[in-house]
């Protein structure tokens, strides 16, 4: 029988149980508090890594120390680094089975709907419970096809030459701090090879979740999608609250070859002192295309921007993405693109909600390269406020370097307004009703994105955070 | 005397400090229509908020009862679940809920029951076929894009499908071309069997050739200066809301 233990830290977030459940569990392992070479040795030596990959972890920790958080950053100095254990490793080992993982683990996840999902429709599941990954399946035909799909750790050892040439060469670790960071201390995460002209007609998805108190959750995805091949991944994250605050610092990299399609879709609920300070990145070759798919929700604070490098002639990206800020939120998020080549298009959709005092930030770069001739690309950035304390910004940069362009941008920041929750209410919807319906709308060009119980989630967590505010 | 569906006594309603309604009384039974004309700013917008208890109204003084029952304090919600209902001069667009969808909220809430999803779309597209809209309506947005036309023919469908005890009609017919019109009307008089009753809040004649009203009330500066039966319709139409006005002012 597992023991559930509930913290509630603010008031408004006690509809959440659902997500903010903590488990007991025992660790068979804790690294020490703060960052050592010797930590770095110790988590390199547990996974039993090679060489280049202790050599990698040891630059990237050096880099960390070099390196300061960037001056434009949201106040994070309550993050105290040194004070968060970097790796956490649960007590079971790879299991292929769901039916051999320990019962405190399967209890989150069967809350979290993960097997009834894999069972149900998915290609593949890989979960991610703190820093390894415990649970991995793929379907076989996926297999046969020449598909891989497995945790980061097993891929390091099983398939080095081509983790060695990609690993962290779209995001280096000196893009920033906490790449830097995550260089050094990685742990968990998928890789994901789709072989050239495989198309993967169900979406695999992993589903992360960091469960240990002060544990930091780092986990890396790597993609690659193979010239003309198609894949669709999802990501989805939900933490529950502890004390301690937390730190995420993930990071993604994603190669989609000539012709090849990948949709990137991921739904984050990070429990509400979380730090979500992730990374996402893809480059895209000749007539390529990523689509990305985000839902940003809970975190204290998130500063996370996708990227597109859109390298190849024809390559095209689509971003869609919603952000839900409510009390004592501060997610800063948005969308990256480089046009590098000619006829490239990208399209970035970004819509935030902000209520009781929480501040959504829309920050999007689009760069177009002098050679990039004939490209196209439209920003459009929507926000709903919910009430006066709340605040949304929108602080978009273009930086355009040839003439040959089509550019369009729109931004527009408004209110739900007194006389559409009227209207509905005149139709038998009570208030509370009348702005979820107003807010589920607002939201709805992001759902329609999603698969169906990524879609529901959604919704269920957008009536959690609205039933905080209204009496 | 039976129990008035609707009675409205002593009415005082303002707007911020302006104070538009000052002393109205009505009183609508089960199955009757009721016409309400009268100048632009004479309060007949504000009457039919007033009654649905829009916030950015201020009740003064006065009571409003339904079946007997103060409605006064209720929230807008809970009026329309007791059978009240408005057609919007300018109604709402709502981006991403569909017509369907929000109808089908809509119903569930004001029966306490979900309706079942293929027997209400299957009630939802008979009543769209009879107002002339297209099935592809009850997949679009509620209202967006709409034209006025659209909009209007909307709001009568919303009606027809919530199949309230009473219903304010707040300027249907405005800015409809004949043929909107008579759809529009050819709505209501199918929604007005007997059992319904019904608040026509218009300038025009032309939706009373088609909806027979029990009672006309003309309404100027806040207060109801004359009711009748449809021949006022013909004063109005021949000397104009000025001969009232005249007519009042000089006590006739």
């Amino acid at each position: 029988m597992v023991e559930l233990e509930r913290q509630d830290n603010y008031i408004d977030d006690i509809n959440r149980e659902l997500y903010d459940i903590r488990d007991e569990f025992s660790y068979s392992y804790k690294a020490d508090k703060g960052l050592t070479p010797e930590i770095i040795r110790e988590i390199s030596g547990k996974k039993n890594e090679p060489k280049w990959m202790l050599d990698f972890r040891l630059k990237s920790l050096q880099i960390y120390n070099e390196l300061d958080v960037p001056p434009w950053s949201p106040d994070i100095s309550d993050l105290d680094i040194d004070n968060i254990v970097t790796y956490v490793k649960p007590k079971t080992d790879m299991k292929i089975s769901w039916d051999d993982i320990p019962d405190e683990i399967k209890d989150t996840f069967v809350r979290l709907g993960i097997p009834q999902a894999e069972h149900e429709s998915l290609a593949g599941v890989g979960a991610q419970y703190d820093s390894e990954v415990v649970y991995h399946s793929v379907r076989q035909y996926l297999l046969d096809q020449g598909v891989i799909y497995t945790d980061m750790e097993s891929a390091v050892r099983d398939y080095g030459d081509i983790i060695k040439k990609h690993f962290m060469t779209c995001v280096p670790p000196r893009d920033h701090k906490f790449a830097a960071l995550h260089g050094a201390v990685w742990s968990g995460g998928s890789f994901v090879y789709v072989p050239k002209g495989v198309k993967v007609d169900i979406p695999l998805q992993s589903y992360f979740r960091s469960n240990a108190p002060g544990a930091g959750q780092f986990e890396h995805t790597l993609i690659i999608v193979d010239e003309g091949a198609f894949l669709h991944f999802i990501e989805g994250c939900s933490a529950p609250k502890y004390s301690v605050n937390n730190l995420h610092a993930g990071c993604v990299e994603l190669f989609v070859r000539e012709g090849a399609r990948l949709r990137y879709s991921t739904i984050e609920n990070w429990s509400k002192n979380m730090y979500n300070l992730n990374t996402k990145r893809c480059i895209v070759e000749k007539n390529g295309s990523i689509e990305w798919i985000s839902g940003s929700f809970g975190s204290r604070v998130s500063m996370l921007y996708p990227m597109s490098v859109l390298k190849g002639e024809g390559a095209s990206s689509e971003f869609t993405g919603v952000t839900f800020a409510g009390n004592g939120q501060y997610l800063d998020t948005g969308a990256k693109v480089i046009h590098g080549a000619p006829y490239t298009t990208s399209t970035i959709n970004a819509k935030s909600i902000a209520k009781d005092g929480g501040v959504a930030v829309y920050r999007g770069i689009v760069k177009i390269a002098p050679r990039a001739h004939h490209t196209k690309s439209t920003i459009s950035c929507d926000s709903l406020m919910m009430d006066n304390n709340s605040r949304s910004d929108t602080i978009p940069v273009l930086d355009i370097r040839n003439d040959e362009v089509d550019i369009g941008h729109e931004a527009k920041i408004g209110r739900i307004s007194d006389e559409a929750i009227f209207y509905l209410m005149t139709r038998g919807l009570s208030e509370s009703d009348a702005r979820a319906m107003i807010v589920r709308g607002f939201v709805e060009p992001i759902a329609k994105e999603l698969p169906l119980e990524y879609a529901v989630e959604m919704n269920n967590l957008i009536r959690l955070e609205l039933e905080g505010s209204i009496g | 005397m039976e129990r008035a569906l609707l009675s409205v006594e002593d009415l005082h309603v303002a707007i911020g400090e302006k104070l538009i309604l000052k002393g109205m009384n009505l009183r609508i039974d089960k199955g009757e229509v009721h016409v309400i004309m009268g100048p632009n700013g004479a309060g007949k917008s504000t009457l039919a908020h007033i009654l649905m208890g829009n916030p950015r109204y201020t009740l003064v003084r006065g009571n409003m009862a339904f079946e007997g029952q103060n409605i006064n304090s209720l929230k807008t919600d809970e009026r329309a679940r007791l059978g009240m209902f408005l057609s919007f001069q300018y109604p709402e667009e709502i981006s991403g809920i569909t017509l369907e969808n929000f109808l089908r909220s809509s119903k569930g809430s004001i029966t306490g029951k979900n309706p079942s999803v293929l027997s209400f779309y299957k009630g939802l597209k008979e009543k769209m076929s009879g107002l002339g809209m297209g099935e592809e309506y009850a997949k679009r947005n509620l209202n967006e894009g709409f034209s006025g036309g659209e909009k209007k023919k909307s709001e009568i469908l919303q009606m027809l499908v919530l199949e309230p005890k009473l219903a304010i009609l707040d300027e249907t017919d405005s800015g409809l071309d004949i043929d909107a019109v008579r759809i529009v009307a050819s709505g209501i008089r199918e929604y007005m069997d007997g059992e319904h009753s019904a608040i026509i809040i218009t300038h025009h004649r032309a939706i009373l050739d088609y909806v027979k009203p029990d009672f006309v009330h003309i309404l100027l500066n806040g207060r109801i200066i004359e009711s009748g039966g449809a021949e006022l319709i013909e004063i109005i139409e021949n000397k104009g809301f000025d001969h009232l006005r005249e007519s009042a002012k000089s006590g006739v």
